[in-house]
């Protein structure tokens, strides 16, 4: 494909026919592309697309089948980090390489200094480091524990932690994924001084208004090919929509509600911390009929909250009451028979238990009914039978109902988790991310089914990260920050910068609800 | 009265160094297995092992020092093939640890046999002998228990702070501590995770060896068998208790060290009306409440006993 833009600027990198099989799949077929000095090149794609994998390979954690890659003219060997750092690569992985109980300074200088130097030289780093904060406006205190630092500071130490070796070309993946509105815009700040000063950026992302935001030019990945390569001038977010996925997106417009009794309440409960913030106090009434979004940055309580609501985190204070009756105990036995249906946050380690067959975990919540069992002993004919009423009601792709549920994609556990979770028409539903990670046709299909739901009277509450998502399904939205829930506001009454603001803790009085009025 | 007497003699104090001597090191090496996220269990068999080698050695007509070179490289070779077995091929550390104290406690009981195959009651060695540090043996009290020790001791403190400063204060250290807790963040910092863990797994293993030599170098002079008699499992509670820190660490060794000295002389003072396994007894359950009560909130090295894949998906 011929360049138009900036033929003058210099090829800093150069990927070409890179290929990758992971056993059947193939992650990365025949890719090629280049990166010029000071220019931000786009990685877009859906889940699963292959951007990931094809960083993976340019930085030496995958070795590619075949293909070459140059920087500055020069090949670069395949499947060593230190050689990618040597050349000049910086990459800031989706998920943090950072030691948790190690100072911000500690994470920096590791492996930049001779190993078995007598003594590190911690001085001349602080200087350094202290140097290119301010330079590019990232600022973290050096002496601080990364455990105590919040996503955004973790994400600025792995800029930093590039930028103090000298990186030539900055690979960030999934960068927004876990920032506030406020902090994206903050390092696309940063981004601009970075290119300014003649670094290359690599910005892979599924997020298009980002895309079009920050980058010159946008390399489109769909199912591990690419399928496009746009300069941003000439293309709009239709246009990539359509690369992205092969065709036109039809987002479904959800009706709206009409919400019925209130079938789940929480009122002043408190936990301890759980996986980030506990519960600070949170009242929260679930109504029949009405998806509950939870807006948050994670960490902020939501963990927390819905191992509450599942039963499996005690309440230090305050109390749950169905259909307005107030439950003395509160377990996860409790809940299923309330018919409360959980989809849980992380499938791979509490939804699903991935060296059991599919039928094994479809009846993992119920093999204790009489549907199940007699006298303690199981009815296999009746499991397997329900297992596969599941895989063709719920469209799940699977050899058999005997398979091991590892062998499964995430869509496809998602949707074995979901026919479990509403089996027996549930009255109230705990969707814990219920789309992290699926590719769209899959998110489609979860949303449509919880939506279903809903509009058969259940009560939902939707926790997720995903502000778009939040926004597309919720009949209201509430957001979470520090173990508070804000005030509900109805659909489309905060637009996504008020939410971030909620999201950044902003707005929330002393007594943990929120003081603004929606 | 007298039980409380015993606290405030020199001998006490020098018998509770003396006794806390193999522990330390062995406590410094298991440390820093474990700082790097390496969990090893073979230290009751590397210490066997290292009390037999160093002893051997010196047998054989070496001077001592040489022994205690010996004991080093064999806790090494012990440590390499441990850390080879857990680290690359990622096997399970529980098992392979247990596994490495059968070996090498075994090979170094049929080793003996094989090459004592005549002697009933083991062979003596001229051990080191106490060296009196001029001017500070004077100091009273403190001055016998710490001053008059032989220079192994003195080398067990002095491991102590080399593991402090290396761990907090070198490049190397950095590289160990961030490989306990996070392995990716080594790998993406251009490092090998697998040399760096190995590397440590061997050093430590190494102080584990001299510390069983110090058994039969220092604390006695001949090699039996059951002598090693589950320090290194002490040792491994006391890296708990110490909550991976070399300073807390070594304090946890003299406080069982002390322990065990304090028994030994209740022991003689009650003159047998309390039977004496009451008191061998003490020290252990000591231990265990002091675990209980200090180690309940630590902040474990994140990546222990995991094991990690380069490239994994």
């Amino acid at each position: 494909m011929p360049d138009t833009a900036g033929d003058e600027a210099e090829t800093v990198l150069r990927l070409a026919g890179i290929t990758k099989h992971f056993g059947a799949l193939t992650a990365n077929d025949a890719i090629s592309l280049t990166l010029k000095r000071g220019e931000v090149v786009a990685l877009l794609g859906e889940n699963g697309a292959g951007k990931t994998t094809l960083m993976n390979i340019l930085f030496g954690h995958y070795t590619a089948d075949a293909g070459r890659i140059e920087v500055e003219g020069r090949p670069l060997p395949a499947g060593e980090p230190r050689a990618a750092l040597a050349a000049g690569i910086g990459m800031v992985h989706q998920h943090f390489t950072l030691a948790e109980q190690m100072s911000v300074l500690d994470n920096i200088v590791l492996g930049t200094q001779r190993l078995f130097r007598p003594r590190l030289d911690r001085r001349a780093a602080r200087t350094r480091i202290d140097r290119l904060a301010r330079d590019y406006g990232l600022a973290v205190d050096a002496q601080a524990q990364i455990k105590d630092l919040s996503v955004g500071e973790r994400q600025r130490v792995e800029i930093l932690k590039a930028l103090y070796r000298d990186a030539r070309i900055l690979i960030l993946d999934e960068p927004t994924a876990v920032l506030t509105p406020m902090e994206c815009e903050a390092l696309f700040a940063t981004l601009k001084k970075l290119v300014a000063d003649g670094l290359s950026v690599i910005f892979i992302s599924h997020k298009l208004h980002e895309v079009m935001a920050v980058s010159d030019r946008v390399v489109v990945l769909r199912a591990g090919a690419v399928a496009g390569t746009r300069a941003i001038g000439e293309t709009s977010a239709q246009d990539l929509a359509h690369l992205m996925v092969g065709a036109e997106l039809a987002q479904d417009e959800v009706a709206p509600a009409t919400p019925g009794p209130v079938l789940f309440a929480l009122a002043n409960a408190r936990t301890r911390s759980y996986g980030g913030a506990g519960l600070n106090g949170v009242s929260l009434e679930l109504r029949a009929g009405e998806i509950t979004g939870l807006a948050g940055i994670s960490g902020n309580g939501q963990a927390a909250l819905a191992a509450a609501i599942a039963g499996t985190l005690p309440l230090s204070a305050g109390t749950i009451s169905i259909r307005g009756e107030t439950m003395a105990r509160w377990s996860p036995r409790q809940a299923l028979a309330r018919r409360l249906g959980r989809i849980p946050e992380d499938r791979h380690a509490t939804g699903m238990i991935g060296d059991m067959s599919v039928t094994e975990n479809v009846i993992s919540e119920g093999y204790r009914s009489r549907r199940f069992s007699r006298l303690g002993i199981l009815d296999w004919a009746a499991a397997a039978a329900f297992a596969r009423q599941i895989i063709a009601a719920y469209d799940v792709k699977c050899p058999s109902e005997e398979a091991r549920v590892r062998l499964l994609s995430g869509g496809n556990m998602q949707k074995l988790i979901l026919g479990r979770a509403l089996d027996g028409d549930p009255e109230v539903i705990l969707a814990s991310q219920p789309t992290r990670g699926l590719d769209v046709g899959a998110v489609a299909y979860v949303h449509r089914r919880l939506v279903e739901a809903r509009d058969r009277g259940a009560a939902i509450l939707l926790i997720s990260e995903d502000l778009d998502e939040i926004q597309a399904l919720s009949d209201r939205i509430i957001v979470m920050s520090q173990g508070r829930l804000s005030a509900p506001s109805a659909r489309g009454a905060r637009s996504q910068r008020d939410l971030g603001i909620l999201m950044a803790g902003h707005g929330f009085d002393e007594h943990g609800s929120a003081s603004d009025a929606a | 009265m007298e039980a409380f007497d015993i606290l405030l003699t020199a001998s006490f104090w020098a018998a509770a160094i003396r006794i806390a001597s193999p522990l330390i090191f062995a406590t410094m090496g298991e440390l820093i297995c474990e700082r790097a996220g390496v969990l090893n269990l073979g230290i009751e068999g590397i210490m066997t092992a290292g009390a037999f080698a160093g002893w051997f050695t010196v047998y054989l007509g070496f001077d001592l020092w040489t022994g205690v070179m010996i004991a080093a490289l064999t806790g090494a070779a012990f440590g390499l093939l441990h850390g080879v077995l857990t680290v690359p091929l990622g096997l399970s550390q529980h098992v392979i640890g247990i596994g490495i104290t059968l070996l090498a406690t075994s090979l170094t009981y049929f080793t003996y046999r094989l090459l004592l195959p005549e002697v009933s009651s083991p062979p003596k060695i001229e051990a080191f002998q106490p060296l009196a540090i001029p001017g500070l043996s004077e100091i009273p009290i403190l001055g016998p228990a710490l001053f008059e020790q032989t220079p192994l001791t003195y080398l067990a403190f002095v491991s102590v702070a080399v593991v402090a400063w290396v761990l907090y204060r070198t490049p190397a250290g950095v590289a160990v501590r961030a490989v306990g807790e996070n392995p990716s963040a080594v790998e993406a910092q251009g490092i090998s995770v697998s040399a760096v863990r190995i590397g440590a797994v061997m050093a430590g293993s190494a102080l584990m060896a001299i510390g069983g030599a110090f058994l039969t170098m220092s604390a006695f002079n001949s090699f039996f068998f059951e002598m090693i008699n589950g320090r290194g499992w002490i040792a491994i509670a006391l890296v708990v208790f110490g909550s991976w820190r070399p300073g807390k660490a070594l304090i946890g060794a003299i406080l069982f060290a002390a322990f065990d000295a304090y028994q030994v002389r209740l022991q003689q003072l009650t003159g047998g009306v309390i039977p004496y396994q009451v008191f061998l007894m003490m020290p252990y359950i000591l231990s265990i409440a002091a675990l209980v009560l200090v180690a309940r909130r630590v902040a474990y090295p994140k990546a222990l006993m995991v094991p990690y894949q380069k490239g994994e998906r």
